[in-house]
């Protein structure tokens, strides 16, 4: 099953001088549901702005984008998003800021706040339901973030280099965590990430692309076993993937 | 195992270090009166040019009745003034930020009322609505509401775009940001801003005394010095230092209570 179609997605941004960049241009891309799928590529690829546009975050220039048969015209409740730093409300507790988005869509209800401490228990965070983003660490924040864009069960889940602002180990452990809570909550995840070996480890497919015009340069099969642990790493298989993926964006 | 020996400080020692920060300022304060009471004595300082501080305590407390009575009057003007400031600085910085053609079209006022001297405006505003209490509360208000209209704008602003994307994401609407995201985001900024605006309405209210009443701490100040009676005069001044203070605290507690982490936020 096709749960996302991207057919010739081009996007135009133009800057304050009126000088036109093209970020995106004719990208088309089939992404299977439940199927853990990354981007990654060198800055300026555009891969961040895809992601947006799945999101419906950012509007089209051209071609078009279908979210299970449907055009993707602004954002929608299917998918969930997850930013690079971990935009809590600062003035919320965790659980109020995990409950955040049903109160933004008006469907709030008895079981929501169980829900979300399930979600909490989930991502490990059981105990820290009454407080604040600012009295936990950057990785519990992120948990959290992830948890937020979990709550109102969207299909998708479109994850911006969520660990990008994290230290080495927090952002492995956090990758070997998403992995679980994916096994438990098998979910369409679009991955856009600067590291090579996170997106080996975690994908399904990896998408490598080009910029100036951001372009799809090649998808791989990861064809590794699941679940995976950081064992996986010492995988030949593993290695030669990180090494063609590292080949084509660096071009050496 | 650690034999890294950790000597536990004497109470005293420990009571030094929690409470310098409020101690070491009244200290510094009492020596200061102090080294005042001492100069006065020893140079014979005349009562009209410089009173010492017991003189100031003696004829504050002999009129005891008097400045209060003066102070809640004061006071009346401030409160009336800075809330006059409140209540039309949070819906402008609202409209201000929300549409860029009411920006364009106010912002430039604004900046105008500000380049007007407000002690200019007094005597003016006096003759246009009459001498009675009107005029101090309007002049109070406009020495208070620009820098909280300036720190409301700022503070909605400077929501990053992180936060509205994440509204953006769940759909929200343009009431839900505004209410949901920029508002509570802007809370730090708003306080300060609060902060520095009851300062200034203090001094907006002692300004309008100035120029007319027959009450508040500034008519005291004015109507002492006319009879040389320094050390009232001074006596006055203090009290209103004091209720500048006291307001500007107010301010910060309410802050600390309605909203704990918005003072943790100030302080990091």
């Amino acid at each position: 099953m096709t749960a996302i179609t991207i057919d010739k997605a081009t996007k135009v941004f133009s800057s304050r001088d009126g000088e036109e960049v093209v970020a995106l241009s004719d990208v088309s891309l089939d992404i299977g549901e439940n199927e853990f799928i990354s981007l990654v590529g060198p800055s300026g690829c555009g891969k961040s702005t895809l992601l947006r546009l799945i999101g419906g975050l950012l509007p089209l220039n051209g071609g078009r984008i279908l979210i299970d048969g449907t055009e993707v015209k602004g954002p929608q409740v299917k998918t969930g998003f997850v930013f690079q730093k971990a935009t809590l409300l600062e003035w919320k507790t965790i659980l109020e800021n995990v409950l955040f988005p049903l109160k933004i869509m008006g469907s709030l209800d008895a079981k929501s706040r169980d829900k979300a401490r399930e979600l909490l228990a989930l991502a490990g965070l059981d105990g820290f339901e009454n407080k604040y983003p600012g009295e936990l660490s950057g990785g519990m924040q992120q948990r959290a973030g992830i948890c937020r864009a979990l709550m109102h069960d969207p299909d998708i889940l479109l994850m911006d280099e969520p660990f990008g602002a994290l230290d080495a180990l927090t952002r492995e452990d956090m990758s070997i965590e998403l992995l679980r809570i994916w096994r438990e909550q098998p979910k369409t995840i679009v991955f856009v990430t600067h590291s090579i070996s996170e997106a080996v480890l975690l994908s399904d497919r990896v998408v490598v692309m080009s910029p100036r015009p951001g372009e799809v340069k090649q998808i791989l099969d990861i064809p590794l076993p699941r679940p995976r642990s950081f064992a996986v790493q010492k995988d030949a298989r593993f290695q030669d993937k990180v090494d063609e993926i590292r080949q084509l964006i660096t071009g050496k | 195992m650690s034999h890294i020996a950790t000597r536990k400080p004497s109470p005293l020692r420990r009571f030094w270090m929690r409470s310098q920060g409020t101690l070491l300022p009244v200290i510094t304060f009492l020596l200061v009166l102090l080294l005042w009471e001492i100069c006065v004595k020893v140079f014979s300082i005349p009562e009209f040019l410089l009173p010492a501080p017991s003189a100031i305590w003696v004829a504050t407390a002999e009129q005891a009745g008097l400045v209060w009575g003066h102070t809640l009057a004061t006071l009346r003007t401030v409160v009336l003034g800075y809330g006059l400031s409140i209540l039309i600085s949070l819906p402008l910085a609202f409209a201000l930020t929300s549409s860029r053609i009411v920006a364009n079209a106010v912002y430039p006022l604004l900046i105008l009322t500000q380049s007007i001297p407000k002690v200019a405006l007094a005597p003016i505003l006096v003759i246009a609505l009459g001498a009675n209490e009107l005029p101090r509360i309007i002049i109070t208000f406009l020495v208070a509401f620009f820098p909280l209209v300036v720190a409301i704008t700022t503070g909605l602003l400077s929501v990053p775009g992180d936060l509205i994307e994440l509204g953006r994401s769940y759909r929200a609407t343009r009431l839900q940001q505004m209410v949901q995201i920029r508002m509570p985001y802007a809370i730090p900024f708003i306080f300060s801003g609060l902060k520095t605006a009851v300062a200034l309405a203090v001094v907006g209210a002692v300004v309008g005394e100035f120029v007319t009443s027959d009450r508040g701490l500034g008519y005291l100040i004015q109507t002492s010095t006319a009879f040389f009676r320094m050390p009232l005069a001074f006596g006055a001044m203090l009290v209103l230092s004091l209720m500048g203070i006291v307001l500007f605290q107010i301010v910060a507690v309410a802050e600390k209570l309605l909203f704990p982490w918005s003072s943790q936020q100030q302080a990091d």
